[in-house]
């Protein structure tokens, strides 16, 4: 057990320190679920891509840095405390990303990876339909095949900024007579393709932060699918693997927040200690997001000795999304009955962090799923 | 930067595992501790034959000189074979005392290599406990006593002059004694800053040594609940095949999984003498206590009925849980302690903090 960094992880370090120095904007970018938010943090992703940091962990000739995991976290320890903007195209990044690396063929990877880096593509994610949420073997959006080409129909929902994005990745049901997870595959769509309609949602904050998108006789070539047909299944659950994984949430988030939540406390101390269990939610918002981060840290260890993520995929996704909801619920308890004045500016990230917050057990697979998953493939308890 | 054990380690606690495992099955355990003084000269033997007793004893004592972030592991194994106070206290809290006294050479001589042969057993009493644990049979207390305004004085005391008032536990393997009483010039050892050095770094290692136990205890009994709910069936099939049952469980996996590396850290911390160890090593206290607490909740929830028995092995697993929740500074003390580090201006805050 070492905790000290090695020469070249704190020149790393001190070079993404410096650089964010420089390149951080001053002034605090609009949210990017509005059109001109989603313009200044689409040219902020440029920039990260120029500088070679979209996501370190990518080989150099994709866009990436070629960084161990050690180092990913040290990107995000200084980006988050750098307060750099936040990350436009996640789900790119993140899900298809890896998916593309592992599963896409050679022109796949050339043909998407650079601009997904730069931000030139915007993704969005075509898994949900109004009936396979947590249920998503229950997937009925069709592609069948004519010639070189698939001709979808149906309809995705819940698709996080797709109102912005000009692709989506997803799931289509590419043998009619089959059931369940079986027949699916793996599909890249443009959204500007004839056929296609996105309708926004609006979500808690008011914002068209995402959106459904019908497929009505759409056509795709067939070099547009990742895997085998019929395999999009295993491909899908390689990415949710990922997602529900490491990279998600880095640690460096929510210390970077329980530190905010700290600074805030002290600021209220006065009126807040008329309420002690203020103080008790302030302490556990630092121990939690520091147990993340150690957490965090022994997982990477343990994977870069060979090791594989298992269990902390689901314990992950429960525990962050948890300490998230926690932190924001402390915050809005200091700021008392301010707590609901949006544009006071010392509320107002607190409260759209609030309201994301409710999110995170729901999305990238339900806290209810990621508990049945831990019971079922950590302690072999007999599936429901 | 490699936060993980290395393979000697993970081997040592292995054998460890494995050793408990056969020699001290519950049923054992309810039999010695139904005995007056709940300890048994033969299983401690054997204990010591393994080499158990001699883990953080100096290699020039005969010992093996094992640092805190070992122990961290060993700690979960005493936990989960719920391995009486006595074993931990003596091997590695008292040897800690021994080993941090400055100029004790003679005592270093006549004790450490006694405990690291199993024929000493050594108690440590401190004012952040209101009684001493495991003093009936101790052939020494080594005793800390809060003097004028925050001035600690260490004492040591010979078994043989103790007098004893045994204080009842609803833990069977607890033997609890009110403090000693006759200190004085003759039992004095330490005093001033040094006394106050040593008594700091010692509550920090015993209660690293009870938040490894915790966490422990709190695997042991999701163990236990997955093998409960694996057999019982009720509507036809196991109780954990329902999600009511199987979030219940999956709650202590989460619990588990985000205590124990807050338990490595705080070890390592005190190891190396870390300027915020306090803070991590009260947060280790904490979450690995909420652990076992939610651990203990939901196992004889799981159990139904029959956990609420005396019966069931799960209750001698619980009431350690229970009781050790507030052994070397209760969750009251260690939130007090973490408050004051954090709300500082050099408090550990944001990402890296706590790593450099």
């Amino acid at each position: 057990m070492d905790l000290d960094f090695t020469p070249q992880q704190q020149a790393f370090r001190d070079e993404v320190r410096a650089w964010l120095r420089d390149n951080v904007p001053q002034k605090p970018l609009a949210s990017y679920d509005t059109h001109v938010g989603f313009e200044q943090h689409r040219a902020w992703e440029a920039k990260l891509a120029e500088g070679g940091y979209s996501s370190v962990i990518w080989p150099k000739d994709l866009g990436g840095r070629g960084s161990d995991l050690i180092e990913w976290l040290i990107f995000e320890e200084e980006y988050h405390a750098a307060d750099a903007p936040m990350r436009v195209n996640q789900n790119g990044i993140l899900l298809l990303g890896p998916t593309l690396m592992e599963f896409g063929t050679p022109e796949q990877k050339a043909r998407f990876l650079p601009r997904m880096a730069r931000c030139d593509d915007m993704w969005a994610q075509g898994w949900s339909e109004p009936n396979a949420g947590s249920d998503m073997a229950n997937i009925a959006s069709r592609a069948i095949r004519d010639g070189d080409e698939y001709v979808i129909n149906g309809q995705k929902t819940w698709s996080t900024r797709a109102v912005f994005a000009n692709w989506l990745f997803g799931l289509f049901r590419t043998d009619p007579q089959s059931v369940r997870h079986h027949g699916l595959s793996y599909l890249l769509v443009p959204l500007d393709a004839r056929g296609i309609t996105v309708r926004p949602i609006k979500a808690l904050n008011g914002k068209q932060a995402f959106a459904e998108v019908f497929f009505d006789d759409v056509r795709v070539g067939a070099d547009n699918r990742i895997g085998e047909e019929g395999q999009g299944w295993n491909v899908a659950m390689a990415t949710a693997g990922f997602e529900r994984g490491l990279l998600l949430r880095s640690p460096a988030r929510f210390q970077r927040t329980a530190q905010r939540l700290v600074q805030l406390y002290r600021r209220h101390q006065a009126t807040a200690d008329r309420d002690p269990s203020i103080r008790d939610g302030v302490l556990k918002a630092w121990m939690d997001a520091e147990a993340y981060n150690l957490a965090s840290y022994h997982t990477v260890g343990r994977l870069l000795k060979g090791g594989r993520v298992g269990a902390e995929a689901s314990t992950n996704k429960i525990f962050w999304s948890e300490l998230d909801l926690q932190m924001h619920e402390t915050a809005m308890r200091i700021l008392g009955p301010r707590a609901e004045l949006i544009d006071d500016p010392e509320v107002h990230d607190w409260l759209e962090g609030f309201l994301f917050a409710q999110a995170g057990p729901i999305y990238a697979g339900t806290n209810e799923i990621q508990r049945n998953i831990i019971a079922e493939r950590v302690l072999g308890l007999p599936k429901s | 930067m490699d936060f993980t054990f290395d393979e000697d380690q993970l081997a040592l606690r292995d054998s460890v595992s494995r050793f408990l495992m056969k020699e001290a099955a519950p049923e054992l355990l309810r039999d010695i501790w139904e005995t007056g003084d709940g300890r048994s000269p033969e299983l401690r033997a054997k204990i010591a034959a393994q080499g158990m007793t001699g883990l953080s004893v100096p290699e020039a004592y005969g010992g093996l000189g094992m640092g805190d972030v070992g122990w961290a592991l060993i700690s979960e194994e005493l936990g989960y074979y719920a391995i009486p106070d006595s074993l931990a206290d003596t091997a590695c809290v008292a040897t800690g005392v021994l080993c941090a006294v400055p100029g004790a050479e003679a005592l270093r001589q006549q004790w450490l290599s006694k405990i690291a042969d199993g024929s000493a057993r050594v108690s440590v009493a401190h004012p952040v406990n209101p009684w001493v644990a495991d003093a009936h049979m101790a052939d020494l207390v080594l005793a800390f006593r809060a003097g004028e305004k925050d001035a600690v004085e260490l004492h040591a005391v010979q078994g043989a002059e103790l007098q004893h008032s045994a204080m009842a536990s609803i833990d069977a393997s607890r033997r609890l004694s009110a403090l000693p009483q006759k200190l004085g010039a003759a039992t004095r050892l330490l005093g001033g800053a040094e006394a106050q050095a040593v008594s700091a770094e010692t509550l920090d290692r015993a209660a690293i040594a009870v938040a490894g136990q915790l966490v422990g205890l709190a695997q042991r009994m999701l163990d236990l609940s997955v093998d409960y709910a694996a057999q019982r069936k009720q509507f036809g099939k196991p109780i954990g095949a329902f999600q009511a049952v199987k979030h219940h469980l999956a709650d202590v996996v989460t619990r588990i999984e985000f205590a124990r590396p807050v338990l490595y850290r705080a070890a390592l911390a005190l190891q190396r003498g870390e300027r915020h160890r306090a803070a991590l090593v009260s947060h280790a206290k904490l979450a690995c206590a909420d652990a076992a607490w939610t651990a203990a909740r939901k196992a004889i929830q799981v159990h139904g009925a029959s956990g609420y028995t005396w019966e069931v092995d799960l209750q001698m697993f619980m009431k350690r849980a229970w009781v050790l929740d507030a052994a070397w500074g209760d969750r009251a003390f260690h939130k007090s302690r973490l408050a004051e580090a954090l709300l500082r201006d050099d408090a550990p805050l944001g990402p890296a903090a706590t790593l450099y």
